[in-house]
């Protein structure tokens, strides 16, 4: 679905951002290089402590200054402007305003002691020129997009009066009130239930045809990715080590870890004979004890000597120009055939 | 509770037959109020819910948050007493035993949490933990302590050197490991695993399920899988049970469910699920609107409000537990 | 919420009555006659001061006289020691106690607050770091040392010697407890109470600062860190917002469970400043009473204070709903 031949609308280049903790200064993400394109969804996958969502918070820049430092090398090319250096005043120009974010935890993102209304009210004044009354009316408007019912009464009404979708809503309503450039979407779902999952889903899917917005989605849920990114790119360990447009990631994915990764979900509807599923052995290499080689070395069923000595690269190989950081990618079939459709 | 007990389950002989088995039960939470602090309301958290597990069987449990699978699970075990109903271990009837009478009963029956962490002590070793369990129920004669728990720590897979290390030092992984090996300690048949693989990365929770699914062969366990994971539900259970706001919606053997399964909720638990192959997109199930409170529910059923094939008489009147075959049984006016 | 203010008053009669009984029981473990009178005490004076005060009577009924005379706000018991009633002695102390209980209270609390927020705002930094620091070097020195060298100093060198600053060493005007002086002569009325309450206001807000400055820093830290902080960033507002706010708002409720917790304590005050600093309050007469044995002041004015300690219950629980809408008055 996206259009390569526009030129992206965001430029990440070398982004690296450390912690300052207890034990020393910890790489959290590192040479992560990608680019987002207008109106495509991308995907950013992995699992707890792969540096998905510090990578979208530094976007952001709303790690807290006091332990986090981004490289001053990192670059993140949005419209003329570096936000990886960009002061503050500017930042805050473009968070709610050009780039958008909504959260995990829909039940406490919103402030408990203040309206709906005012909520909305409040991205409206930082960002648009609107007297009181046009943004009334705009913030109706857009809680009237997101489908919530009765939006004049919940506008004058508190987020604990709400539902956790509800309140899903009303946070995409707030992000996407100054029609951003993206939305970045931090596991919109995760914290939701299946059904009311489908219906941010599919809101989202919605809303992004008709405003046009890029979405940066990350989650861990593989079935998330399948069902809603048009591009995908997976992390390990702080790291990028694949990437690639969903249905070639999902049908011929090319690292190991990511073949793992799919295996390892239950497939709807099929088993296999001795009930098991294939595992991935060990666990996430520890941020602090990073091995020299590859990342996922210890737990590769391919490993060789090269991976243990040299650090792959992401880069294209002979046979794909999809990036892989991986010494001895291979194009691997994953059967994902259902035993039925749902 | 107007609904007839299910058709397939209330002779006494089921009640023998099954190795864990429920009849009619149901939970009130009591909700207080006004000046002199009455019961105003009551939140019906399970209502009229009957099953049956053989030996060696596990029975899964599905629905969404508040549909009253956990407040069940905890129920069969007697974490939680049962407003009204029975349960039956080997055709014996555990609720109305006393404290002492329960002594023996519930080391058979143990029980796995989501979060494994908050409920294992953080100022005991797992040795430590696994120890006092061991010792509280008199499982093995102290001689033999050492060398049970080196067993057990080996049978979940774990490290020999973990014993002497605290639960924080575990990842999350491990701990569910740690929360299996205690629930195992006692030697139960029975086991209550409430969405132990949750709270885990997808790897580490294929790692969690295939352990699970080795104990489980192993040890001849019966199981409740308790889930809100249709997926993990439908790979590791021999029959799945859908729960919607406390009721049983439908019953079904879980290689039959993506085709069979035929309340409207079952299908639309399915159909709101993400689909695994980007090639195959297709627009999800919507279902509108939220669960209901389940503070003073509306008679009839409570999916009414949402249901797509919702009749006059779903609003009115609770459907009963229809038996099909295979042990098929399904809540549903739309499908009498 | 006027019926749950009714019905939380209801409830708390008993549990006023029962205040009433007991401080009323262990105020006459000793008997407070001899006590007043000491051991060489002719029979008639003791008569004459147990009839006084009716403590000639059984018990139950001096239970119920002074249950009575509270009720009907019948402060007319006479002091036994200065001869007048228990009544025109709380409201002449009262107003000389709040001159500085409440500045106090209110300057202390706006400051520290704002310390808080920026302490945690800047966590870690140089700034939280010296302020923290200096909270707890303030905590660190006793009372006393902060009385005597703020006389020493800002009295005595700064004030009367050098003339910097208009604060006395110790005293009270009475015309600042009466509303005309204030109303007719505001700009004298500033001066004078600069002059005499200046010093001891100040010397209570650097004492209670260290502690207040802590508490509101962890308040505010705890804030810092919710989900819906995040968001307003997420949407463009920049750190007064967030601070003043966002923060503020939410941090409210600790807030005001704070400064309630030292509202009784307004209308006792403070007995070591007032004692140092000769300023006719609450906390003086209390302590002149309980030395003299003036049995009725002290029995009256534990009920006054029990009375005002269940008033600020009532009132935080009313502020929670008045400031958080999740906080429902049932």
């Amino acid at each position: 679905m996206s259009e390569t031949t526009q030129q992206p609308i965001l430029r990440v280049r070398g982004l690296k951002t450390s912690f300052r903790t207890d034990r020393g200064t910890v790489t959290a993400v590192d040479d992560v290089n990608f680019d987002v394109f207008p109106g495509e969804t991308i995907g950013i996958v992995g699992e707890s402590g792969c540096g998905k969502t510090v990578t979208s918070k530094t976007i952001m820049r709303l790690l807290p200054e006091r332990n986090s430092i981004i490289d001053p090398s990192s670059e993140i090319l949005f419209d003329n402007l570096n936000l990886a250096t960009a002061p503050e005043t500017e930042m805050r120009k473009v968070r709610g305003d050009r780039i958008a974010m909504i959260f995990q935890e829909p039940m406490t993102s919103l402030n408990p002691v203040f309206t709906i209304g005012w909520q909305l009210d409040e991205a409206l004044k930082y960002h648009t020129k609107l007297d009181k009354k046009g943004r009334r009316d705009r913030a109706v408007e857009m809680l009237r997009l997101v489908e919530i019912p009765n939006p004049e009464q919940r506008y004058k009404e508190y987020p604990h009066q709400l539902s956790g979708g509800m309140r899903q809503r009303v946070m995409i309503a707030i992000a996407l009130c100054c029609e951003p450039d993206i939305l970045i979407a931090d596991e919109p779902t995760t914290a939701l239930d299946v059904t009311i999952q489908a219906q941010i889903l599919a809101l989202m899917a919605d809303l992004k045809e008709r405003l046009g917005t890029s979405i940066l989605l990350i989650t861990h849920d593989l079935g998330v990715v399948a069902q809603v990114c048009d591009r995908v790119i997976v992390m390990y360990a702080g790291r990028i080590i694949e990437q690639a447009p969903v249905s070639d990631l999902f049908k011929r994915p090319q690292h190991p870890y990511t073949k793992a990764l799919l295996e390892s979900i239950p497939k709807a509807g099929k088993r296999s004979e001795d009930g098991r599923l294939p595992t991935i052995k060990g666990i996430v290499p520890s941020l602090f004890e990073l091995p020299k080689g590859c990342r996922f070395q210890d737990r590769c069923p391919f490993k060789e000597q090269k991976c243990v000595d040299i650090e792959p690269d992401l880069t294209a190989h002979a046979f794909d120009d999809r990036p892989v950081r991986c010494h001895f990618p291979r194009n691997q079939e994953v059967d994902l055939t259902t035993g039925a459709t749902g | 509770m107007t609904a007839p007990a299910t058709q397939e389950l209330n002779s006494t002989e089921t009640a023998e037959k099954a190795f864990v088995h429920a009849e009619g039960i149901h939970k009130r939470f009591p909700v207080h109020g006004g000046i002199l602090n009455r019961v105003v309301a009551n939140v019906h958290a399970v209502t009229d819910v009957s099953f049956s597990i053989a030996r060696g069987e596990t029975l899964g449990v599905v629905g969404e948050s508040g549909c009253g699978k956990s407040t069940l699970g905890k129920m069969v075990i007697r974490l939680l007493e049962p407003t009204e109903g029975k349960v039956y271990l080997e055709g014996s009837e555990i609720t109305g035993l006393d404290h002492k009478q329960m002594m023996s009963v519930r080391r058979r029956m143990q029980i796995i949490f989501q979060d494994p962490y908050s409920s294992l002590n953080p100022r005991l070793t797992v040795r430590g933990l696994l120890k006092e369990a061991i010792a509280f129920h008199n499982v093995v004669t102290p001689d033999k302590m050492e060398s049970y728990i080196d067993e057990l720590i080996a049978t979940v897979g774990m490290r020999p050197e973990s014993k002497d290390k605290f639960p924080h030092e575990f990842s999350g992984g491990q701990r569910q490991r740690l929360g299996i090996a205690r629930a195992l300690a006692l030697k139960p048949e029975f086991i209550v695993a409430d969405e132990p693989v949750s709270a885990l990365d997808v790897s580490i929770q294929a790692q969690v399920l295939n352990l699970m699914k080795d104990l489980k062969e192993q040890l001849g366990l019966t199981m409740m899988f308790i889930s809100h994971d249709l997926k993990v539900v439908e790979h590791f259970c021999d029959n799945v049970m859908v729960m919607y706001l406390g009721r049983v919606m439908e019953k079904i053997q879980s290689d039959r469910l993506r085709e069979q399964a035929e309340h409207p909720y079952t299908r639309a638990l399915l159909g709101s699920n993400p689909i695994d192959d980007p090639d195959e997109r297709r627009p999800l199930t919507v279902l509108q609107g939220d669960v209901p409170s389940p503070l003073n529910p509306p008679p009839g059923c409570p999916f009414a409000g949402r249901c797509p094939e919702v009749q006059d008489r779903c609003r009115t009147e609770m459907p009963p537990l229809e038996m099909r075959v295979n042990g098929q049984a399904v809540a549903c006016w739309a499908r009498m | 919420m006027w019926s749950y203010i009714l019905r939380r008053l209801l409830y708390n009669i008993p549990v006023y009555l029962g205040i009433i009984l007991l401080v009323m029981l262990a105020l006459r473990v000793n008997d407070p006659v001899t006590a007043f009178l000491g051991k060489n005490a002719t029979q008639e004076q003791y008569d004459a001061i147990k009839a006084d005060f009716g403590l000639d009577r059984p018990f139950y009924e001096q239970y119920a006289s002074t249950v009575w005379n509270i009720v009907t706000l019948d402060f007319s018991a006479r002091s036994w020691e200065q001869k007048r009633p228990v009544g025109e002695l709380i409201t002449t102390a009262v107003p000389a106690t709040t001159m500085i209980t409440v500045p106090a209270l209110m300057i202390t609390a706006a400051i520290s607050i704002m310390i808080g927020l920026i302490c945690s705002f800047y966590r870690g930094r140089v700034a939280d770091k010296t302020l923290m620091l200096l909270a707890v070097l303030g905590m660190s020195v006793s009372f006393l040392v902060y009385i005597i060298v703020g006389q020493y100093f800002g009295g005595y060198r700064l004030g009367q010697e050098a003339g910097l600053v208009p604060f006395d060493i110790e005293g009270y005007d009475v015309r600042l407890s009466t509303l005309t002086f204030w109303a007719s002569s505001p700009i004298e009325a500033v001066q004078t109470w600069l002059q005499y309450c200046g010093l001891p206001v100040l010397i209570s807000v650097i004492v209670a600062m260290g502690y207040d400055t802590r508490f509101y820093r962890a308040v505010m830290v705890e804030e810092t860190g919710r989900d819906y902080i995040t968001t307003a960033r997420a949407k463009g507002a920049g750190s007064r917002k967030i601070m003043f706010v966002h923060m503020l708002k939410n941090a409210m409720i600790p807030i005001i469970t704070r400064v309630m917790i030292s509202l009784p304590f307004l209308i006792v005050g403070s007995i070591l400043l007032e004692v140092f600093f000769s300023i006719p309050g609450m906390g003086r007469a209390l302590i002149t009473a309980i030395n003299a044995k003036d049995f009725p002041v002290v029995e009256y004015m534990s009920a006054l204070f029990a009375a005002v300690v269940i008033l600020t219950v009532i009132l935080t629980d009313v502020l929670y709903a008045v400031v958080d809408p999740r906080v429902r008055l049932s």
